[in-house]
This record gives C-alpha cells, structure tokens and sequence, in this order.
C-alpha cells in the first residue's frame, strides 16, 4: 500500500471553484436562448388593497411588448393557486387560495398584479410602469400579535383572526413546574424578521414546447425536484413533461426552497407567446417578493430551583407568515421550533403555544437556521435570565443543567430523541480557547476603568439532517425527505455521482467527490458529481435543513457498496477465485492473502462496461442506485462565546472576538465546514446587530434596498476563532451531521448576551434587536433616569 | 430597476457643456453618476437627456498656488484621497475622501459632482464649509465664487443658478482639521458628522470653526462651539462644553428608521467633541 | 447610440439605448455573463470590473459614458491559460463558496493590491467595503487577498509605480510635519 492522503477528512481544494474564479459558471440569468423574450412583473404598492380595475391597453400598445396578462388570464388558461407544501396537522391549519397574480385582492406591498412580456427587459419595465391598476386600499396590519387582536383588518375570508392555525407542543406538567419554582423569569422577545439576501437574485427562464407538451424551467432553486412536483400541480403540465434545471445558483439561505410565482408566470408567458420567458428579480423585488425569515413575537416564561436547576419552559408565540403560506411557512415555527425547547438542557416541563399568523407582509419561509434560531435564542436568552436572577456564571448555570453526555438516543420532553452529544465537550473546548477566566479577569479590570465590555455564551443543539420521510408525513409535510444517488462508473475508469439534492455554494461537488474517492480508491479529481437537472438526476429533495451531506451521503455509501458487491463477482470471476474470498481496499480487488495480484476498480469497471466476459447471470455495466431514508433527524451542537466592548456614548458596539466550537461528527472537509461556520456566524450575529425589516403602518417596506437594510461587510467582523469536537452519529453510515446552519444558530444568541453582558452595569436589561446604536443608546439613557 | 429612456451627449468642453445644458432645458450633468445614476434607477429623478462632463480636459486636476489649492470639479474622491498636495496642505480632505463610499465609487464620483447634488448625508459639504472652501461656479456669463456656506441651502439644493455648472473647488491650505463621522451600516453615508478647524495660539485656540452635517438638509455652523474656545485650552472640558453648544444650534432634525432626529443630535455632538480634540491635537 | 470598447482586448460595438449600463453591455452585448448583477443601487460590488485601469461597479455607469474606454473583467483576468495569483488564492483560501460575488471581489482586490501589497486585515477589509458577500463572512476572502498580495507582490507591474507614490508619500508627510511645528 503507499501512504496516501485519505479524501475523507483532508482541506481538499474545491472542484466548484475553477469556473467560479474565472466567470464561467452560469447562473439563471447568464443563459440567453433565442427568441427569448423578458416578463417584467406589475407589483402592488399598497399593502392591503381590492382591485377595482387593471387596464393594461397602454401597455400592449408601447414598442417591443409582446403580451401583457392578469391573474384572470392565467386561472383561465388553466393555472391554478401556489401551493403550499407543508400543512402541520391537529392545528387546524387553513391554507388560502395564493393566485400566481393577484385577482381581486393585494395582500402586501409587492404583491403580483400583472406581467408584461416583451423584447428585452428595459421595455418591459417601461410597459410594466404603463398597467393602469385601480386599487381601493383596505386597513393594514403587518405585526402578528396585532393581526390576532379583535377588530383587525381581516386578511383572508377563511382565516378567522387572520390565523392560520394554532400549534401546541407540551411535555411534563407545566402548571406544576411553575408552581413549584423557586425563581421564575420571562420576557417579550421579538426576533425580527429579516431579509434572507442570496447574493444571487431570484430568476426563472422557461420554454415551453406546445407540440410536445413540454416544458423546461431554469430556475434559481434549491431543490428542483419540489419544483418541478409543485410545478405539476399549479399549471397544466404534468410532471413527466416538465423539466426544472438548476444552474449553478449563487447562494440560498431557505429564500430559494418555495416554488414562487414567477416560476408559473414565465411558464405561463412562454405557452401564450411560443417563446422561452426570462424574468430576473432587482433586488429592490427581491426585499419585496421573495420569502423573509424569522419574525416571531414571543411571550416566555422560564422556572427553576435555587440551586439553578432549570425545571420548566413555557410560551406563546406569534409567529407571522405573512400574507400566503410560502411552501414550507408552517412547518418552520412549529416543527423546527417549538420541539427544540428544551435546548441542550434537562427541562422536564415543556409547553408552548404557537399561532401561524397572516398580515399584509412578504411571506416568511425558512431563512438559515429556519425556527432553531428562534428556539436557541429564546431558551438561551431565559437561561442568561435565570443564571441573573440567582446570581450564577452563565456558564455554571449551562454545565449544571446540561443533558449529560449520551452516545444512544435522549428523549426531551418535547418528544424529540437526540441521537449523540457531548454537550459539556463543546463547552469546556470553547472556554479553553477563549480564555474565559482571563476573559472574565479582564472584563473586571475594564469595569474598573469605566468600560463596558461583555462576555457572551451560547450553547445550543439543532435539529437538521432533515429527515425520516415517516416523520416528515406524520408532521404534515407534503414529501419525503429521503435522498437517492446513482454511482456510475464509465469504461475507463471514471466515475460520475448523480444525486438528487442541489448544492448552491456549500461544496458538496467537493466533498461528495472525497466521499467517493475515499470509498472505491480512486482519485478525487476521477469523480464527477453532477446535479440540478430533473432529467438527469435521480429524485431527491433538495438542499436545506443541512440535510445534504447527512441525509444524501446514506444514499452514496448505500450504491457504493452495491458497485463493490458487483465488483466482487467480477472480480472473482476474472481471478478465477470465489467471491466470497475477494477482498476490496483502496480501489483493489484481490484475493485474501494475495494482495499482489488485484483487479484495480478502473479494470473492474472496463471489465464490466465492455462486458466480454461477464461471470453467470451478472448484467453488464458498474452503476448503481441507492435510496437513503434516515432513521432519526441529527443533532449536531456547540458552544459560542463572543466579546465585545460597547460606548455608551453613542451605543456603538465594538466586536472584538468570537470563538466557536461546534461538533457535526466527522468532517469530510475542514476547509468547507470551516467556511460554513464563517458564514453562519456572520449572519447570525447580523441579526443581533444590523438587519432588521422595518414596515410602516401602511405596509411600507422602509427597509427596501441595500441602502438601509445593513448586511454585514468585510468590515463588520474580528477574525473568527474556531475549533471542533467529534461525536459521530449512528443515524448514517458516515456519522456526519450537518454544519449549515449551526453557526446562524449559535451566534445570535452569544452575540446578543455579550452586548447585554456589557451593558449590566449600567442597569441594562433588555434592548430589542437590531442592536443598533440608537437603541443600545436609548437603553442607557432610559436605564440612568 | 431600470432609468426611464433619456438622451445622452458628451461635452468636450466647459463651453460645449455650457451649450448643451441650454440646448436641453431639462439635461441634467452628469460627472461621476455615482449618486445621479443611482436616483434615476429608482426613477427618483428621470431627465430628458445627460451632459456628461466626465471626460473635458479643463475640469481634470489639483494645484495650489502657496495659499489656496484648487480642485478641478471632475477629480474623482480617490484623487482627492491620495492627492500629494492635498496631503502636504489639507490633509483633512484627503482623509475625508478616503472614506467616502467605497473604493469603486471614489474611482468615479468627483467633489463636483458631490458638492452639486448637495446630499446631506455627504462628507464633503461640512468639511468644505468648515474649512472656509469656495465654490467656483461656471456659465456661459462667466464664473463666480460662492462661499460653501452659502452654497450648500437645503436637501438636494444649492446656490447654483440655472445655467452654471460647478467647475472647481477652491480651499484654503489648513493644518489642525479633522472630519468625524458615524456612518450608516448599509449606505455607509454619514448619518451625523462633524468638521472641525482648530487653530491654536500659544498653547490655546486662537480660532476654531465647527460645522456640523448629516442632521439637517446642509451643513450647519455651530458659532457657539467655535466661540466657546476661542482663547481657551483645548482641555477635554473645555472642547466638551463647546460641543454642547451643537444641539442647540440644529433645529428640525431628520430622522429615519436606522437614526433618530433626536440621536442624530446626540451623535453630532459626540462627533463634534471629536473633531475639535483632533482638530486641536 | 452606437458604443464601442475594448473588452479583454477584443472590441465590441453595439448600437444601444443611451440609458444602457456598462454591465448590460458587458453582459448582453459581448455576451460576457461573467460579470454579475447582484443589487440595483450600487451597493453589492458584484459588477465590479476594471475600467481604464480602475475597479468601479459596471451597473453605476453608462456604457455611453464608457464609450472608447477599455474593460477588463474577470474573463480577462487570466492570461495565455494562467490564472491571476488573486484567482488562484481564493481558491487556495476557500475564499468563494456559491461564487456570485467572487467575480466582482476578485476584480476590486486585484486593484487594491496593485496599490498596496502590504495590506494589513484591516485594510483588506476597509478596500473590500463595496463588495457584499453573503456566504463567507469575508474571512477566507480577506485571507485570500492576504495571500495574493504575497504572490503579487515584487513581481507586480505596478511596483515601480508604487514605490514612487510612496515615496510622495513621504515627503509630503514631512512637509506636513515641518509645517505643523
């Protein structure tokens, strides 16, 4: 054997990168067929309105449009409502009609009202700003907890108090739990909603091929296979004759998992033109129309013992979906939230209450992290509020109630079984590298010197790996989440790996590749991993809930060991040996003990793909597919520290280090899980500080671009300080779990607590997020009077 | 989004610019379009055509004549940035162009272009005024000087007639400057800042000027604060109670979701307090 | 109006509307997609190109205003086959993860090192303050431009151009000085 760099575990440099460097990598919107006209999109500016009249006659009659349509049209011709994929059952869930174009009613400001479809995009713009609309405004309302009170403008005819639905988890005996307490603390939080922001906007290009029935949709998606599935239901191709492609996609964060209405517009547009259709959001559409994330109003409550052992949870929430149900909008402050609040902790009594809510707002969907963020920020934020009240470390607080170190499945109270943690591992691993004592040392010695530093901890677990398809159906989702993949070994030797779930920035071409080479011994670069076309790839279900690597690797290992089984037969036959005497290793088959004579797996392939000599009753060629269901979610876990200083001056927060020690099992990439982690924490601490969607009483976005919606730049962070710890889990057979998401989820909630940290000496107790500084300011001055 | 359809012409010339502009009753120059570009996207501003002024000869260039630096209106903020005279006798603008926007946008915005579209949220404006700065403005009757404060009248607004085009800057050599600002997150324009020129007289100020920008719809002197040192040491004390002086001064402060009026104010004056101790220091 | 430029070398020649931008023209008119549009008030950096020699956002100009002008963009970075150290850095570094803002991030850092190759972090972060990533959290990309600007370094073309603006520099802090005692 020659010592070589296994694949698995090794920085291997991305396979994604070559064309991404160089401006070859093609996104929707870089593909240009001929003929293809633009569809430009009429958008309501009221946020609650009846449409009393659309003229579109201007329009049609300016240079170079070729169609204008209503939503009249398109329901005509045969189109139907968006489909929502994800109902939560004993909820009494109510799923309004969502026309692709509004027809009698706008919900919110940028609601669809037309489409124009002309030469290139400027005249379509020109003539979109040319559709005479009659609105009649209706009252508004944009917060949830306000939609539910009496008396509130009334979204839709079947949603009484603008509910969608009412959604419990309970565990344990609450009411006693409570009644028992020795200190109890809660608080309102608003985890406010934010703008997802792919770098990429949205787009969809379709051609649609009248003689044959057919069409092809290039979009800007997540899964292609939902898609497509949810394309077939609301137009009238059938899902045999749809195609959906997915190019290289530029960032995702949950905003592009929901089949959208410009999906069926352009599809729509290319059947009644007979040309392909492009339409490529601005990204002032993009804050309007495609999905925001979070936007909770939270009542919570948190009991415990004097000796700080945490003894119960218990909240209502409002959780707002805005105004349609978006694909998976219930699933994500119900499913994903509400069953992870007992944390990583012991809190035998659970209960909470959450109402899906409508308002005239951009419908709320998963955005990173998707309901885990809202629960690892309210269970921590209560924990910080307890260990206050008695007095405790924040971290003497979190190893006191921490469920202990477990390696065969914890129930919690929610009814969840984690599968592996070592929460205290995490923990001790991020206390070591931040210094903590030295840290808490320092923050004494700048006390003294009458300045505000703070020292915040998160410890968190998530729920991702998304997940047993028998769970996703009893939990009201509309598909499975079960991944398949084809192993195809060409006759020369190399291999191509079709998957069906669709990477769009994380690097699975990459580590999928290692997976492979790592397995059948062969070279990483020999390994071609392909996806985003419903044509050519086999079903899946698409990349979100860090569910790409966890779930789609179960699938890859599984035809892995069926082209190693094959290539046993082979192999023996063509070795003149049993099969049951053949080993594999390192890409060679050979016989026990005589390692010298072995078939390489290139020679097996060849073999096997000219099919010369096949042994009895083998078919031909090296390929397989396998289907992977998990049997359990998975949990990966972790701890966050951050530091930071803040002026009381001006409220300015000064964001001077973060370490983070997260655990996702074993990692096939250091460098990707690494980047991962990056990314995460940066939009997980943009949330505490910067990004905020602000709408007026009318419905107006007043965060509406770039200009004032603040995502972070280069210069908003301090080098982060990472490590890891390892504890596999048995849900797949690689042991992984995944890393999206882990860094969104831990950091708000570490970033948050280190600014109230800070701000304690001044009497501070809360301060709604954004952190900005006028309000960091506003708290000061408020706390001093 | 995309501009409503417009005309466009290339001046090779202030006088060709000049006639263009009379030409086109409702032209609009354009220098950098840096800021014009970005109202007309979102059809904040929809001109029947442009006169680009990007590219005449005359209106490229700093020079100084021992007292006075004149800056000709189409150099870009990085040239003022980087700016060898500027950095020997007016460092302050240089260190003001420096953060203005981001590194692509001072490679095509121009102090002309920026002291004409008047923002508020502007670095240059409170610097210039601060600094005692004219303004040379250019029509086909000949050319005048305006002083930046009078220059600078309102949101978007200027002293500018019909007719004239800014086609330099002129400021005064100065040491003892500083421009201090909080600048938004996302737009990175100053949300309240403040110009400070200190000059100092055996050991305390013989003059210093304040003014203030980002609060209300130009520049705003703050006499007071100026006064309030005049012959004092610039003692931390001292430099804080004259900055006190800033939130009477400013009336009808503006406010939007990121920053309060009130806010603003406060962050004025703590800008304020800044500039004067680095201006005197 | 009919435009005309020099893309990566190559001239193209377009008869467009007065209102088009440069990116438009880069992207529709030489079929260069390449360049990305991420935002619409010239805030995300994604469009950034080289125009006569300096990084500015294509979608906050003209094409008419870039008439006869020369453009490089992230096709012409490479050259005969090699890629530009700052291409290969960020993929040393794992500076990129979807790649949609990498093109216009690879464009302003080749700039800012040409100008400065011995950039702290800090300073790679303030050049880096027009270009929005989404996925990275800046931090492989800022080690990337770190690690470029190693390999760019003394090999640059625009060293001697440098080192003389340096040399300014200098001088015109000590003029400051004397002038200040």
């Amino acid at each position: 054997m020659t010592a070589t760099i296994r694949p698995f575990g090794h920085d291997q440099k991305r396979v994604e990168d070559p064309r991404m460097i160089t401006g070859q990598a093609k996104y929707t919107d870089d593909f240009t067929l001929p003929g293809m006209l633009h569809l430009a999109v009429v958008r309501s500016p009221f946020a609650h309105a009846r449409i009393t009249g659309i003229d579109t006659t201007a329009a049609e009659a300016m240079p170079g449009v070729r169609a204008v349509f209503t939503g009249a049209q398109m329901r005509d011709a045969g189109y139907g409502g968006i489909p929502c994929a994800w109902v939560v059952p004993d909820s009494g869930t109510v799923t309004p009609e969502h026309p692709p174009l509004a027809i009698d009613t706008v919900r919110y400001v940028g609601d669809a009202v037309a489409a124009v479809v002309a030469d290139n995009d400027y005249l379509a713009r020109d003539a979109a700003m040319a559709v005479e609309v009659d609105y009649e405004p209706l009252d508004v309302v944009t917060d949830a907890h306000a939609a539910h009170q009496d008396g509130a403008p009334q979204l839709h005819a079947d949603a009484a108090n603008n509910q969608c639905f009412k959604w419990t988890v309970a565990g344990g005996d609450i009411d006693a739990a409570f009644a028992e307490a020795d200190v109890t603390v809660s608080e309102r939080i608003i985890n406010q909603r934010l703008v997802p922001m792919a770098m990429e906007p949205r787009s969809a290009l379709a051609q649609v091929i009248g003689s044959m029935g057919e069409v092809t949709l290039w979009n800007t998606t997540q899964n292609p296979h939902i898609v497509r599935f949810l394309t077939s239901l609301d137009t009238p191709f059938p899902e045999h004759k749809i195609r959906v492609i997915a190019p290289d996609v530029g960032g995702g964060f949950g905003s592009k998992i929901p089949h959208y209405p410009e999906d069926t517009m352009v599809i729509y547009a290319s059947q009644l033109t007979g040309a392909p259709v492009k339409w490529t959001e601005t990204r002032s559409e993009n804050f309007q129309a495609t999905i925001h994330g979070r936007d909770h109003v939270q009542d919570v409550e948190m009991c415990a013992k004097s000796d700080g052992t945490i003894t119960g949870i218990r909240a209502t929430v409002w959780a707002n979906l805005g105004a349609y149900l978006s694909t998976a909008s219930t699933g994500v402050p119900t499913i994903l939230h509400g069953l992870m609040l007992s944390g990583c902790y012991t809190i035998p009594n659970i209960h909470e209450d959450v109402y899906g809510m409508f308002t005239n707002t951009t419908p709320v969907d998963a955005y990173r992290g998707a309901g885990r963020p809202e629960a690892v920020f309210m269970v921590e934020r209560l924990v910080d509020k307890v260990a206050n009240a008695l007095d405790m470390d924040p971290v003497d607080i979190r190893r006191q109630n921490f469920i202990p170190p477990f390696d065969d499945g914890h129930e919690v109270a929610t009814g969840l079984i984690y599968d592996t943690g070592n929460y205290h591992g995490a923990l001790d691993l991020a206390l070591e590298k931040a210094g903590y004592e030295e840290l808490r040392r320092a923050q004494e010695e700048a006390r003294a010197e009458g300045r505000y530093m703070g020292i915040g901890v998160c410890t968190y677990v998530e729920i991702c790996g998304l997940g047993p398809s028998e769970v996703a159906g009893a939990v009201g989702f509309g598909g499975g989440l079960w991944e398949s993949a084809i192993v195809r070994f060409h006759p020369s030797g190399k291999v191509r790996l079709m998957v069906g779930v669709n990477p769009h920035g994380q690097g699975e071409q990459t580590t999928f590749a290692q997976v492979v080479a790592d397995q059948m011994g062969v070279p990483v670069g020999d390994v071609d991993v392909f996806y985003g076309d419903t044509a050519q790839t086999p079903m899946g279900w698409g990349t979100y809930g860090s569910r790409t690597t966890a779930v789609a690797a179960g699938a890859i290992v599984g035809a892995m060991e069926k082209i190693k089984e094959k290539g046993r037969k082979i192999a023996a036959h063509l070795l003149e040996a049993a099969v049951e005497d053949i080993e594999f290793d390192d890409g060679k088959f050979y016989v026990k003990g005589s390692p010298e004579a072995a078939k390489t797996i290139q020679e097996i392939a060849t073999a096997a793909n000219v099919a010369w000599s096949m042994p009895e009753g083998v078919e031909p060629g090296l390929e397989a597919s396998a289907f992977f269901n998990p049997s359990n979610f998975v949990y990966p876990f972790g701890a966050h520290i951050a530091v930071v200083e803040v002026d009381p001056e001006t409220g300015e927060i000064d964001f001077q280090r973060y370490i983070a020690v997260d655990d996702c099992g074993p990692i096939i990439n250091p460098m990707i899980v690494e980047g991962q982690v990056h990314g995460g924490i940066a939009q997980g601490v943009a949330q505490a500080l910067w990004e905020g969607v602000e709408y007026d009483d009318a419905g107006n976005l007043l965060t509406s671009s770039l200009m004032d919606y603040a995502i972070p730049k280069a210069g908003s962070f301090p080098k982060f300080e990472l490590g890891h710890t390892v504890t596999p889990t048995e849900v797949n057979p690689l042991g992984v779990k995944g890393i999206g998401e882990t860094g969104t989820i831990g950091s708000t909630p570490a970033m948050y607590s280190a600014v109230m940290d800070a701000l304690a000496p001044l009497g501070v107790e809360k301060v709604d997020m954004p952190l900005t500084p006028e309000r960091v300011w506003r708290a000061i001055e408020a706390a001093k009077a | 989004m995309h501009k409503a359809a417009f005309d466009y012409h290339r001046a090779g010339s202030i006088a060709e610019a000049l006639d263009l502009l009379e030409a086109n009753p409702d032209a609009r120059p354009i220098a950098g379009g840096q800021s014009l570009l970005g109202v007309m996207k979102l059809r904040l501003a929809a001109p029947s055509a442009l006169v680009d002024l990007g590219q005449i000869p005359d209106l490229a260039g700093i020079s100084s004549d021992g007292d006075t630096i004149t800056i000709m209106a189409m150099t870009t903020h990085d040239e003022v940035a980087t700016s060898d005279v500027l950095a020997a006798h007016c460092r302050v603008l240089c260190e003001t162009a420096g953060y203005i926007g981001d590194v692509q946008v001072r490679n095509r915005g121009t102090i002309g272009g920026s002291v004409a579209h008047a923002d508020p949220a502007a670095d240059y404006p409170p610097v210039l005024v601060a600094l005692g700065a004219e303004i040379v403005a250019t029509s086909k009757t000949g050319e005048r000087t305006i002083p930046a404060a009078d220059f600078f009248v309102d949101i978007f607004t200027t002293a500018l007639a019909p007719g004239e085009l800014v086609t330099a800057v002129k400021v005064p050599v100065t040491s003892g400057a500083s421009y201090q600002a909080h600048r938004h997150p996302a737009s990175s324009y100053a949300v309240a800042s403040a110009a400070a020129v200190v000059a100092m007289s055996n050991g305390s100020v013989g003059d210093a000027r304040l003014v203030v920008g980002g609060v209300t719809g130009k520049p705003e002197t703050i006499a007071a604060a100026g006064a309030a040192l005049v012959g004092k040491e610039p003692s931390e004390d001292n430099i804080a109670a004259a900055a006190s002086e800033v939130a009477g001064a400013l009336s009808n402060p503006m406010g939007d979701v990121y920053a309060s009026g009130e806010y603003r104010v406060h962050l004025a004056t703590i800008m304020a307090k800044r500039a004067l101790a680095a201006a005197a220091g | 109006m009919n435009v005309t430029l020099t893309i990566n070398g190559s001239t193209h020649q377009g008869d467009v509307e007065p209102r088009m931008l440069l990116v438009d023209f880069i992207r529709d008119v030489a079929g260069l997609t390449g360049t990305n549009i991420g935002c619409d008030t010239g805030q995300c950096g994604s469009c950034t190109v080289h125009l006569d020699g300096k990084s500015v956002k294509s979608c906050m100009v003209l094409a008419a205003q870039a008439d006869g002008s020369s453009v490089t963009t992230i096709e012409g970075l490479a050259s005969n086959g090699t890629l530009h150290p700052m291409q290969e850095a960020f993929r040393q570094n794992h500076g990129l993860q979807c790649g949609f803002c990498t093109p216009g991030m690879i464009m302003t850092a080749v700039k800012l090192v040409e100008r400065n190759p011995d950039m702290s972090d800090a300073e790679v972060r303030h050049g880096l303050e027009g270009n929005l990533c989404r996925c990275t959290g800046y931090e492989n990309i800022v080690k990337s431009v770190i690690a470029a600007a190693k390999d760019m370094g003394p090999h640059s073309p625009f060293e001697a151009d440098r080192a003389a603006h340096r040399e300014t520099l200098r001088e015109a802090e000590e003029i400051a000085s004397r002038r200040s005692e």
